[in-house]
């Protein structure tokens, strides 16, 4: 089972490495929609309207990221990779490689973000700890949305429509810890957040590990 | 109709008769700003009842559908969601016009409301994605997939988050629960009856429509039965 993840997981890499025109596609995408709104409010200094800005970007840039994990891979390619492995370690081989696109994603996104529309942040570690959950979190719910949406032939738009409204939850935990954090609260008025965080994340990988083998069996 | 059979819906007629009527005449409390607006409780409050059970009733059927496969349960999994849809918008304008009345504003900004927003687009995008696959066998799998995914999530979302946050409504961010003080004992002959009352006529609303289905689904299979050259 590990094995078969760890292959998999490389198999994910190596692809993307390979291919650098997505990862570069993406990295652009967040860059130019940081400077449209660099253009359009140049300066930020409201904390509550910097962070959400911040996660509205990071959001569309992550469905962007997530939709193709599944339509990159054609359809024989996808049937070829369930006889040779168990489906169970085919979505967590895509979850956590889609965890670590979305946390360079996010990470790009947060220093062209702060370089261009300056970054009030107090508690950067704090930040970033939210980032990496958020990412995490986004990655669990839009990897099986985007199996269901690729099997579909409007995939970008049927995924925003899927995983809007299930990300919701998320969005508003991760809105409320990323703005303390920003405003440099005390860690006591924070630390209720994390455990829901953490515990959204594990309930999205937990179903998904249970729902992915129905979507492929034909 | 049959008495033996049937009783349930003439139980869902007598039951909603009992709330529209009983609910417009009985004594409430008298409380500043809610005044009579109160009596919404036995609409407002009863219809998400009944659609929360509508939608628990569609999460088993497409429980039921992932284990069996049966297009029948996809159906019934399908046309509950669409029940539940229906008390959950009547719920929603209920709860708008209420929110009016005594918060001032048809929408305001409140983690219920932002729940109550959220099941609806839910329900929408589930809709949309049953439309978007186009065969039968695929489109019941992988939707019920997605009914099981968004349903949990949801729950989080309706039962845990707006605890933790401040509400407008009663029981969460120190406003005191319904059984503290609104909902005194005549209220609640009113109240519980309320809730099975719209839950039946939902469910009665969904009978229908399955049998619709059945129906047709019949037709179009004794239809491909006559063209199979046998």
């Amino acid at each position: 089972m590990f094995k078969e993840f760890s292959a998999l997981l490389g198999k994910e890499i190596i692809l993307e490495l390979r291919g650098k025109y997505a990862l570069g596609g993406l990295l652009l995408y967040v860059i130019s929609t940081v400077f449209v709104v660099y253009l359009s409010v140049v300066k930020v200094t409201n904390i509550p309207v910097w962070n959400a800005l911040f996660w509205i970007i990071f959001l569309f840039a992550a469905t962007n990221a997530v939709a193709k994990a599944f339509v990159q891979d054609g359809k024989e390619q996808l049937l070829y990779l369930y006889t040779l492995a168990s489906p169970r370690s085919v979505i967590m081989a895509k979850i956590t490689y889609n965890t670590l696109l979305l946390v360079t994603v996010s990470l790009v996104t947060y220093a062209f973000y702060g370089l261009f529309i300056g970054n009030p942040v107090e508690n950067t570690w704090l930040y970033l700890c939210t980032l990496i959950l958020g990412a995490a979190g986004f990655s669990g719910t839009l990897t099986l949305l985007s199996s269901i949406a690729a099997q579909t032939n409007n995939n970008v738009t049927l995924l925003s429509i899927l995983g809007f409204p299930v990300l919701m939850p998320m969005l508003i935990t991760l809105l409320k810890l990323s703005k303390n954090a920003a405003d440099g609260l005390d860690f006591s008025v924070s630390v209720k957040y994390l455990p829901v965080l953490l515990a959204l994340n594990l309930i999205v990988a937990a179903l998904s590990y249970i729902l992915f083998p129905y979507l492929w069996r034909d | 109709m049959e008495i033996k059979k049937d009783w349930w819906k003439f139980l869902s007629i007598v039951l909603v008769l009992t709330a529209i009527i009983g609910g417009m005449l009985i004594p409430v409390p008298r409380l500043a700003i809610l005044n009579e607006t109160i009596r919404n409780l036995f609409y407002h409050v009863t219809m998400w009842f009944a659609m929360m059970i509508l939608m628990t009733g569609s999460v088993f059927y497409s429980i039921k559908h992932l284990r069996s496969f049966d297009v029948m349960d996809d159906a019934k999994a399908r046309i509950s969601a669409e029940a539940g849809l229906v008390m959950g918008v009547l719920g929603l304008v209920t709860g708008s016009v209420w929110a009016k009345f005594t918060w001032g504003a048809y929408w305001v900004n409140d983690p219920k409301l932002n729940g109550a927003a959220v099941t609806i687009l839910v329900y929408l995008a589930y809709m949309i994605l049953r439309n978007s696959l186009p065969e039968e066998r695929q489109r019941g799998r992988i939707s019920a997939v997605y009914n099981i995914f968004a349903y949990v999530l949801l729950m989080v979302f309706l039962m845990i988050l707006p605890r933790m946050t401040d509400s407008l409504h009663p029981g969460s961010g120190g406003n005191p629960a319904f059984s503290n003080y609104d909902l005194d004992d005549t209220m609640r002959i009113i109240f519980y009856p309320a809730i099975i009352g719209w839950t039946l006529f939902a469910a009665w609303f969904a009978q229908l429509k399955f049998r619709l289905f059945k129906l047709n689904y019949k037709l179009e299979s004794d239809l491909f039965d006559l063209k199979q050259p046998s």
